[in-house]
């Protein structure tokens, strides 16, 4: 039989392993380094797949899915983990029918994250067998083999992604399809209804399987468990994932147990793996988790006095730790280039957040953000933003905040959120704010869609994953139906427009709603045509460099000091028209 | 360096390094040889500065390229050839398009976009070092999109790898199959002007 190879990103490898395990059911919330995974089961016809609402939703799908018996599973990024933490821990005890496979990108250097946590702490924590696949390959292998283990042992089984495997692509050897499966369905109370009688039996369940799995993954019964590569032995090295890539880079000569399930370990076997060389490392990002668990056992290795807390580590890092290996040489002294100005990343051209964000600045609110293309926001030209913390807080820090001071602090602030982020945990804040009272202003920065994570559909979008129609949401109306007794819809790109109305509705003694609503410049809806492009009207103009000082990426300052507009980027917005106090910049025709 | 090689490409969110990081992987499937190709999603996506790393031998492992291990930079831009330059190794080559997107802190007045950076560069490279200086971007709207800089770069790239060009053109056809197939053509004819600019030098 031919051998098929493609070469899958490792979200790919881990879509085309649940596909070729019979997977029935996919619910997720997207989430860089993550997303591309569910977007690529979608592409998988036999598959039902979902963009859920949260993540917790997302894994409450699957559970679902899984006790009817089918083959199931839920991806978010490390900090979605925290979202679906609630069901993560319970679903532990009560185990699967179909196969349950949960997965979470990690995103160590926070390449687009707001912070940087080990998921691998919510594998002991819940006591879940994890597994860590260092490139496509084994993404693609892991995830089958993550089936079969969730239904061997009756366990949810978690994979654990980096940024590094997620959106690296390498050559991956791809298999028939098996067979969708359900297993029949039978009641049985006991070991689904988590009440605290029966709860306390499944503890111990819990607990003899999590041995049980440490126990098969040392004596070899687990295939990829782990894998020793014999070399010099004055050097072992343990390690999983990526940073077993970057060990083999550094280190070629050494003695490495190279970990593929990273809980719970096969102490047994690493135990036997230490007798065997003079200096056990443990090289592992982020937490110290496999250097605690061996240090708490009683065997002596070094970790996290060589190798750093914080971020990605490279192969240098490694040898300049561990070996007189030489790093290779540079044509370039770094140092004696010139430096290069930094891109710090900007919101488009036509970008719709951008109008609200120069009203919000104008007025010069306190404002608690959220996650999503509009926490650009904080940065240059507006810095509009006083705080953002994780999805869903702006609109209960807003009400903090007004509970917390006097009416003027109270007034001045209000809290911006996207409607994914809405939709995701901002209602349930909002909620909150009507029933206690609060005075406090939340708007909607309605684009209608999930931008930041690349564009998914939600809730309000009226669109599923795979662009059918679908039930929207209707914002103005959920509002009200929560008791919001003002809610308000401008158009963004409006600056003055929105910024009245903010104004009016801060002064307001209750909570109050406004809706910025236009589309994303990147989506079809939203992109602008040739003939709206903005151009310039050089007697009129006279160089004041205020249409500049919007930062759109479509105007630039020509060599003669006239703003040049580039017509390929101009999504014509005219938000730069707007600002212009000579009407020097010409708006091109209107939209129909 | 006869089948193994390190290939950086640096640019700006949005100028296909994507695209030309994926041809690599082609490519080197159909050679049999291990790859790997590591990218940027997410927030620098949004008009910041981006690298695609392409690792390509009998066994690669990190997906990263370190400072001084590129055999091969192709930047997509002037500037970004300055801030990546050092991952280049001695002996290694440069290819850059002339082109200038201007990062939006030069655009406002607060950092200057550096003169005569490719003579900075050729005054800095030790010897052994070649660097090839051109405009891809008339390039890629000679074969008849903006877009096509990728495959101009590429094609220029292709005189220094003894790789069959076929093996090239074939990969481009795969990467434009199906609803794009209309594009094949166009790009292979970006990467046919690419691979002449270096032989015209
Ligand atoms: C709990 C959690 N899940 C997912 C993400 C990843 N993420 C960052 S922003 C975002 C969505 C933003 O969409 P929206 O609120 O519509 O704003 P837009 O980017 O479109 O402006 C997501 C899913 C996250 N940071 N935290």
């Amino acid at each position: 039989m031919r051998v098929l190879k493609e070469i899958f990103l490792g979200n790919e490898a881990v879509a085309r392993g649940a596909y070729e395990a019979g997977v029935k059911v996919v619910s997720s919330y997207p989430g860089t380094p993550s997303t591309e995974i569910t977007q690529a089961v979608s592409s998988y016809d036999r598959v039902y797949c979902e963009w859920s609402s949260n993540e917790k939703v997302g894994m409450e799908v699957a559970i679902g899915a899984s006790l009817a018996g089918a083959r199931a599973m839920t991806c978010m990024k490390h900090v979605g983990l925290n979202v679906a933490a609630d069901p993560l821990f319970t679903v532990s005890y009560t185990g699967v029918s179909g196969g349950l496979v949960i997965v979470v990108a990690d995103d160590p250097g926070m390449h687009s994250s707001q912070n940087e946590q080990d998921s691998r702490n919510y594998a002991r924590g819940a006591k879940l067998p994890m597994l860590e696949p260092a490139d496509s390959q084994e993404c693609l292998d892991f995830t089958r083999m993550a089936y079969d283990i969730s239904e061997k042992y009756d366990t949810p089984v978690m994979i654990r992604l980096s940024t590094r495997v997620s959106h690296s692509r390498t050559l991956t050897e791809i298999h028939e399809p098996m067979e969708q499966k359900l297993i029949p369905y039978v009641k049985n109370m006991q070991k689904n209804v988590m009440m605290p009688a029966m709860a306390v039996k499944r503890h111990v369940v819990v607990e003899s399987r999590q041995k049980q799995i440490a126990a098969d993954s040392s004596d070899g019964i687990l295939e990829n468990a782990y894998r020793v590569e014999e070399g010099s032995k004055d050097i072992g090295i343990i390690t999983s994932g990526i940073a077993w890539q970057y060990v083999k880079e550094a280190m070629p000569d050494a003695s490495v147990f190279k970990l593929g399930m990273v809980w719970p370990l096969p102490l047994d076997a690493i135990r036997k793996f230490a007798a065997t060389v003079k200096r056990l490392i443990i090289v592992e990002e982020l937490d110290p988790i496999i250097e605690t668990e061996l240090k708490a056992a009683g065997i002596k290795c070094e970790g996290k006095e060589l190798f750093t807390l914080q971020g990605e580590y490279t192969p240098a890092m490694i040898r300049e730790a561990l070996s007189d290996n030489k790093n290779p040489l540079s044509a370039f002294d770094k140092s004696a280039l010139p430096l290069a100005p930094g891109r710090p990343p900007v919101m488009c051209a036509g970008c719709p957040h951008k109008g609200l964000f120069m009203a919000l600045s104008r007025l010069k609110a306190v404002v608690t953000g959220d996650i999503g293309c509009y926490t650009l926001g904080a940065l240059s030209p507006t810095n509009a933003m006083d705080v953002c913390v994780c999805m869903g807080a702006s609109v209960g820090m807003a009400h903090g905040i007004d509970k917390a001071t006097d009416s003027e602090m109270s007034e001045k602030t209000v809290a911006v959120i996207g409607d994914s982020t809405f939709l995701h945990t901002g209602i349930n804040g909002l909620i909150n704010s009507v029933y206690n009272g609060s005075r406090s202003t939340v708007i909607i920065l309605d684009n209608s869609i999930t931008g930041m994570t690349g564009h998914q559909q939600n809730p309000a979008t009226g669109r599923n994953i795979r662009l059918e129609p679908a039930p929207a949401v209707d914002l103005e109306a959920l509002c009200r139906s929560v008791g919001v007794q003002s809610v308000y819809t401008v158009d963004p790109a409006d600056t003055d427009a929105s910024r009245k109305t903010i104004s009016k509705a801060m002064k307001e003694p209750h909570v109050t709603v406004i809706i910025a609503r236009r589309p994303c410049a990147l989506i079809p809806t939203g992109r602008g045509t040739p003939e709206q492009v903005v151009t310039l009207d050089r007697d009129k103009c006279t160089r004041c460099g205020a249409c500049l000082r919007i930062m759109c990426p479509a105007l630039t300052k020509g060599e003669d000091g006239y703003p040049q507009i580039d017509p390929v980027t101009c999504n014509g917005c005219n938000l730069c028209v707007r600002v212009c106090p000579f009407d020097a910049l010409i708006p091109g025709k209107e939209e129909v | 360096m006869s089948d193994s090689f390190n290939i950086v490409l640096a640019g700006v969110g949005g100028q296909g390094t994507l695209l030309a990081g994926k041809l690599f992987g082609l490519v080197a499937a159909r050679l049999g040889l291990d790859v790997k190709v590591s990218e940027v999603h997410g927030m620098a996506q949004r008009g910041g500065s981006v690298i695609t790393y392409v690792r390509i031998g009998k066994r690669v492992f990190s997906p990263v390229i370190e400072p001084g291990a590129a055999d091969f930079i192709i930047a997509f831009e002037e500037l970004e050839a300055m801030r990546w330059a050092h991952l280049l190794r001695r002996g290694g080559t440069l290819l850059i398009n002339t082109r200038r997107t201007i990062p939006m802190p030069v655009a406002l007045g607060q950092a200057e976009y550096p003169d005569n950076i490719i003579e900075s560069i050729l005054a800095l490279a030790d010897g052994g070092t070649s660097v090839h200086a051109f405009d891809a971007q008339r390039l890629a709207e000679e074969a008849g999109s903006v877009k096509a800089v990728n495959f101009v770069m590429t094609g220029a790239l292709s005189r220094f790898i003894k790789i069959d060009k076929q093996i090239f053109m074939d990969s481009i056809q795969e990467l434009f199959s199906g609803k794009k197939a209309g594009l094949a053509a166009m790009n292979q004819h970006a990467f046919e002007l690419g691979s002449a600019i270096i032989e015209a030098k």
